[in-house]
Parts: C-alpha cells; structure tokens; sequence
C-alpha cells in the first residue's frame, strides 16, 4: 500500500478495518523500518517474530470483527517497561540479562487492546537523563539535522524516552510508550517533532514499570498526532489494584474530547515561565500559540505561579531521594548483574559501582545525602513543603483558567555531548516540565513550529487533575493552527 | 554546606557504592555545586506549610487479608545471578 508510512495511527486502524492492508503487511512494513532505522540506535531489542506472531492474531480478531482499538498498530515500547520473556534492560548495566516472567499493566492492556510490539526502545539509563546519553546501550540519534552548516552534527532526541520519540519520528514505529516522572514523554517529543502526553499521576498504573521517582512516574503515549494520543492513552489508561496510587475512574473515550471549537475556555499564559535568556524564537512561537488559541475562540489570560522558579530544585531533592530508595533493589542478589566481592557488603558495592553509570550513580547519591540523618529536614521535608507551594500555585490557577499554555523546553535539541559536563545545564531542559509533574497534572506536548535551524519545537499544555480531556481538545486545536508538515531529515519509511 | 570527600566516602557507603579515592574529590565537587544550587528553597516560607508525599487526594485502598498470589518460587528466582537449589545466594556471612 503506497504513502502507508506516512499514515497516522488513527488512518492505519481504518485501513486495516477496510481491509487496505494486513496486520500482517503493516508488522513485515514496520519490521523493515525498525531495521532501516539501526544508524538511530532507538531500540535495544528488536522482536520481530513477536510481532508476527501478534498480527497474525490481529488478522484473525479483525476478521472476526472483534478488533480492538489499537487493532494491529505496531509499538515502540520503552524499555523500562517490563515484557513477559523478552529482555528488559532499562537502559542500564544493572539489569544485564534480566527477562521478567511478568508482564507490565500498561503493555499487557495495550497488547489486549489489539497492538502489536516492534521492540523494546532505548532510554536514558533507568530513565535519567534529558538527552538519551546515559544508556549502557549507547547514545540514541535524533532523525532530524539541522538545515546549513551544521547539517552534518548529530543531536541528542530528548531523554529520558528518547529511543521511543526517534522511533515514533523516523516513521519506524506507529506510536510509542513513553513514561514522564519530569518530562521525559513531553522533552523528547518536542526535540523530535512529535505528540508526548503525561497523564494525571494516578491514570496509568505503574506497575511493572522499572521505578524512578514514584509519586512522579507516570506512562503515556508518544505519537504522529494529537488524536493517536487520544487513541492510545484510552488503551493505557485505567484502575490497577496492583498499583496503589492508581486511581479508580472510569476512563472516558478520549477521542470524542477533539471537538475543536474553544469557545468558552480559558487558557492561561504564565508569566513566571519567560525565563532569563529564553531564546526569542521559543517566546515569539510560544506567543504564537496563544494567538492561534484566541482565533479559535478561547479567552487568553495572564496568570501567576509564583514558586515556579523553585520546581527544578525542589525536583532534584525529591526525584533523586525516592530514587535512592528505589535503586536499593539492585544488589547483585536477586536479578541483573552481580560483580563478586570477599564479603557481602563488597559484592553490593562492587556491583552497583559496575552496574550504575555516572549519572545515576550521582543522583542516588545526592538522595542517599538528603534522606540521612541530619540532613532529611534541611533538605527533603524544606522539598516536600515547596512542592505542596507549587501544587497550590496551580490550585489557584484552576480558579480562573481550564488550561495553561508555556513552551515545552527552553531550546530545540542539541549536540550530542553538549551539557555533559554540566549536570545543572541539563537539568534545566526540564524547567517549563517539571512544575506539572511535581503537581502531578496532565500535559501535552504538540509540534507547533520550527526553530531558526530547522528543528521542531514544542508547544505545551497544562491541565486539570484528571482532564485529559481538556489538554487534548486544546491540543488538537494547537496541532491544526500550527499544521506542522516537516520532516526530519532521516525517515526509516 | 560544601561536601568534603570524607562526606563523599561516607554516602558511598551508605549507598553501598564503591568509590574509588580518586574518584572522591571530584565527586565531592559534583555534589557540592548540585546542593548549592538546590539551597535557594530556603528563600521559600513554608511555615505552616504540610509537606507533600503524594498527589492524589485518597487514601490507600485496603483489602481482604488474604494470600493472592505465590506458589512461582521458579519465576521468582529466574533472573537471580546465582540461585541455587531454589534459592538466592549471597557471599558467606557467617563465619
């Protein structure tokens, strides 16, 4: 079928409802992309015979007629997802080797609703990093080059899911898992020209999901449009009772939120994100964004989030604290790698100075720091009272306005190796993220424009506890004003 | 507060992470700028304030007292870098 690459996921589900193409065809089409897509260094494993095995049982469900609603659409999924029988890695050293004998909510609900596993993506290692360089894997590359002089240097996709946002971009997945715990769905989408939405904290379960920071993780989807995230969150989306933080309502039918028209909504602009030496074309695109949601009929108002500047901090006490506590799991004993020593306490030092890279290393490290005795008042509860500042902040906003509107990273993607040197540099990228995570909000990152270099760039979107909803009708309506139609310079398909 | 390298040595080991002398000064360097730089939340007044451990508004959900799961000790041990017999195995510990 001709242009079947350039299909959104909602174009291919009707195709392969029409009959226009096979589940089969569509898996041995992606198959190839995946395979033309290696220079990227997207996925860690490949798992083509899964997925024709998977079309193959999608074939015979739609020719029944009982198709789910991600009926044959063939996945990237981030490998910090755990997969029944197939490799897990999550981007580190630490888990060498390790296959659960399980499988994670998330994907076992997407693979219920019809879709169809291409591999495993590359990631930041265990999910921390903004540029996708810490995985043991290897760097991941973004499809897109920047236009003129610089056309030959390589850049980073965004991190932490930044094998899932090249995959997506390159056209050699359909749509990908991400998981966002402060902005690692919404950056990396950005940097590569695609969609990237985090859910309320509490709408996707996360169990069987290789754990960061937890009362921050949170799955979503990343893919081509705003209507494929609609689509895809739906089958995400729901109530695990294995998860305890999961939340139990129902989920509505996202895509008949896309009802264009923003008569009667309020978005609100605030004025705490034009931060020192934002990038003039960040803030000309972001005003951009604002006009395009008035012509639609929306009311743009100024608002106020004062704590805003304290987000990133308050992030890199609570994110590495729960981390710290999190990684103390891999101690060589139970799964992954192990690296003997005389004694036991040398064999788990040995193993997690070997097992973690230097990155993650450094962030259990400053955790271990603020949460030992002496330290925990100073530094993690003074974070856990700023970020109860910050969720009000938003509190009050909800107030006056149904949505916020800012950029969503302070620059398009860099270099590979730039920032490395500088663990602050890099943490900034999340600054306009990390406040709705700490808040624990959905929100939305659309492709709205191109910077002076031909790279994509992000508008995003805030919304209420729960109103996917709102984030995507609004997002839709950014999605068609912007009409973004460029392509990267690498296509697998 | 700036931190030294034998505050460094001490994480090291409370995070059961072996590092390297050499590497300890730099670290410490690493951690001091990265604490410094998350010091400026002592300008935000949180008297009054309840610290936040989660986001979601409900209480944890209970459940009948009862076993729902087990009886998979291979699965369970599946992935252990050096089971034996059924069981994990860790360097002697007794002497």
């Amino acid at each position: 079928m001709a242009g079947l690459y350039d299909l959104s996921l909602a174009d291919t589900r009707a195709a392969l409802i029409k009959g226009e193409v096979s589940p089969t065809e569509l898996a041995e089409a992606y198959i190839k992309a995946v395979e033309a897509a290696r220079p990227l260094n997207a996925f860690i494993t490949e798992t083509p015979e899964i997925a024709l095995d998977m079309a193959k049982a999608s074939e015979a469900r739609l020719g029944r007629g009982e198709g789910g609603p991600m009926e044959g659409i063939p996945i990237g999924v981030k490998d910090l997802f755990c997969t029944k029988g197939v490799l897990s890695t999550a981007g580190s050293h630490i888990l060498d080797g390790f296959v659960p004998t399980y499988e994670s909510t998330v994907t076992a609900k997407l693979f219920g609703a019809g879709a169809v596993m291409l591999g495993k993506c590359n990631m930041d290692e265990l999910a921390m990093g903004s540029a996708n360089m810490t995985s043991y894997y290897g760097p991941v590359e973004n499809p897109w080059r920047p236009v003129g002089a610089a056309s030959n240097k390589k850049l980073v996709p965004g991190g932490s899911s930044g094998g899932s946002a090249a995959a997506v971009a390159a056209h050699a997945a359909l749509a990908a898992t991400g998981t966002d715990t402060g902005g690692s769905i919404r950056q990396p989408a950005a940097f590569a020209g695609i969609v990237g939405l985090k859910p309320t904290y509490g709408r996707c379960s996360r169990w069987g999901i290789v754990a960061f920071a937890s009362s921050l993780d949170q799955a979503g989807p990343m893919t081509r449009t705003v209507r494929d995230a609609a689509i895809m969150l739906g089958a995400m989306a729901g109530h695990d009772p294995k998860d305890s933080t999961s939340v139990d309502r129902p989920v509505p039918d996202y895509e008949a939120a896309l009802r264009g028209d923003l008569r009667n909504l309020k978005i609100g602009v605030p004025k705490e994100y034009r931060v020192d030496g934002m990038p003039a074309e960040i803030d000309a695109l972001w005003r951009q964004g604002a006009e395009w949601l008035r012509t639609a009929g929306a009311q743009v108002v100024d608002i106020s989030l004062p704590h805003t500047k304290y987000a990133l901090p308050t992030y890199y006490i609570v994110a590495p604290a729960e981390a710290s506590s999190n990684l103390a799991r891999y101690d060589g004993v139970r799964y992954g790698l192990r690296v003997e020593g005389a004694t036991l306490q040398e064999m788990y030092e040995n193993t997690r100075a070997e097992g973690f890279g230097a990155e993650v290393r450094r962030r259990i490290m400053i955790g271990t720091y603020v949460l030992s005795a002496g330290y925990y008042d100073a530094y993690y509860l003074k974070a856990q009272k700023v970020r109860s500042r910050i969720a009000e902040d938003f509190h009050k906003a909800w107030e006056s306005v149904d949505a916020i509107l800012t950029p969503t990273a302070p620059s398009a993607a860099f270099a590979q190796g730039e920032k490395m040197d500088d663990p602050i540099a890099m943490y900034l990228n999340d600054v306009f993220t990390v406040p709705a995570s700490l808040a624990g909000l959905p929100a939305i990152s659309v492709p709205a424009g191109l910077s002076k270099d031909g790279l994509p760039l992000g508008l995003h979107l805030i919304g209420r506890p729960f109103d996917e909803e709102t984030v995507l009708h609004v997002g839709q309506v950014l999605e068609a004003a912007a009409n973004f139609s460029a392509r990267p310079a690498f296509l697998a398909g | 507060m700036p931190i030294d390298k034998a505050t460094v040595a001490k994480i090291a080991r409370l995070a059961r992470i072996r590092v390297p002398e050499a590497e300890q000064e730099r670290l410490a360097g690493e951690l001091s700028n990265i604490l410094g730089w998350v010091e400026q939340l002592s300008e935000v007044d949180t008297a009054d304030v309840r610290p936040m451990s989660s986001v979601v508004e409900t209480v944890l959900p209970m459940r009948p007292d009862a076993v729902t799961d087990g009886g998979c000790r291979d699965d369970i041990t599946a992935n252990a870098p050096a089971p034996a017999h059924g069981f994990f195995t860790v360097p002697k510990v007794v002497e």
